[in-house]
């Protein structure tokens, strides 16, 4: 069970470990963006984590990292074809950044740090966890960006109509800042440093 | 002229990393030193670079050419690793002392998620053969400026009292946004 909640808060990938930043600040434009990136990168984490697990005593250790490569680019070509199929909007809105889940640092990393030295089982829990504690978080932001900039949360109407819509949330220095204010938040809730 | 505007924008107002959050890691990760950060962007000019150039050639000769697009990405991440060891390489056996100047940078780069991100970019935007390298080229010097001036930035920050929950990350992040917004001060300088 640590294996999986661990993802979650306390090593959370985004507010804590600062990985995969690059997903995270570009499609968070809405909550809707956010949360099928999230899943398209948990998809992602645990099918490799499962593959390089049960790989993990045939992988050479001098070519591994290529090998890691070589298999989480596969799933992403899978993941990217599957968007591109049922869900074409979505897919062209992510553009380049669905594909760029290739270098996203926190799967290599999770490859490198967890599954390729652990038993299956584990793995598949801490991908999990690792998975849904980064989705989390790109809601949180997604949805925080997508409120100030025009007053909805996942397409819905909260504010009424009186609410001017604030550009500068769906821009990079609205992702920046935004994404700097709920570090600080996480920062000060967890009580850390 | 039309070469110029893509290096322009590229640079300035479509900076890879402060308008399409490529390449953030190095960029939050650079330390209060400008000569590591210069260095650090020489070595990324230089693989993005020969980046752009090769993974032309294989997405215009081989994946077109024989209908495999799918393996898309597949292809340009051997293709951005292999290079990365490459130029490791050859700068260690001829150029010794570039080598230990930019040699700590190296491994780094493969995972840098710009590089991978201007081979995409160029792709989708079907970019010729020369429009590609220029792009390549200037991707890595806007990489460059972005990172030594977020060196400096630092520099001067670690004077600076800042409220206990914003330091380390969150107090970056927050310069990162108010340097996007500067740069957004360029916008109009090219004609899109």
């Amino acid at each position: 069970m640590g294996d999986f909640v661990r993802g979650l808060w306390k090593e959370n990938p985004v507010f804590v470990q600062v990985l995969g930043m690059c997903p995270t600040l570009a499609v968070t434009t809405s909550l809707i963006n956010g949360l099928s990136m999230g899943l398209a990168t948990t998809f992602v984490l645990v099918a490799s984590g499962l593959a390089i697990s049960s790989l993990r005593k045939v992988i050479p250790d001098q070519v591994r990292i290529a090998s890691f490569m070589i298999i989480i680019s596969s799933f992403v070509t899978v993941v990217k074809l599957l968007f591109e199929a049922h869900i074409p909007t979505i897919s062209s809105q992510l553009g380049p950044y669905l594909p760029l889940i290739v270098t996203n640092c926190i799967i290599l990393g999770r490859q490198e740090a967890f599954a390729s030295k652990k038993p299956v089982g584990r793995s598949l829990l801490d991908a999990i966890g690792m998975g849904v504690g980064f989705a989390l978080a790109l809601v949180v932001l997604g949805g925080v960006r997508e409120f100030f900039y025009q007053g909805t949360i996942g397409g819905f109407q909260v504010l009424g109509t009186w609410y001017k819509s604030m550009v500068i949330m769906v821009m990079p220095a609205g992702a920046f800042i935004s994404l700097s204010l709920l570090v600080a938040l996480f920062q000060r809730i967890s009580g850390r440093k | 002229m039309e070469f110029f505007f893509i290096f322009v924008a590229i640079v300035l107002t479509q900076n890879f990393v402060l308008h399409y959050f490529l390449g953030i890691c190095p960029f939050l990760g650079v330390s209060d030193e400008m000569e590591g950060a210069f260095g650090m962007g020489i070595a990324t000019t230089f693989v993005m670079t020969l980046t752009a150039i090769i993974t032309w050639n294989i997405n215009t000769f081989i994946l077109k050419a024989f209908n495999v697009e799918f393996l898309e990405y597949v292809s340009f991440i051997l293709v951005i690793a292999s290079l990365v060891q490459l130029v490791e390489m050859f700068l260690k056996k001829y150029l010794p002392e570039l080598y230990e100047t930019l040699g700590i940078y190296l491994p780094l780069i493969t995972t840098n998620c710009a590089v991978l991100g201007l081979a995409l970019f160029m792709v989708l935007r079907e970019y010729n053969f020369l429009e590609s390298a220029i792009f390549g080229f200037g991707a890595g010097v806007g990489f460059t400026l972005a990172l030594v001036i977020m060196a400096g930035i630092r520099g001067e920050l670690n004077e600076e009292d800042i409220p206990k929950p914003f330091r380390g990350t969150a107090i970056t992040l927050l310069v990162a946004g108010l340097l996007a917004l500067a740069f957004m001060g360029f916008s109009g300088l090219v004609p899109t």
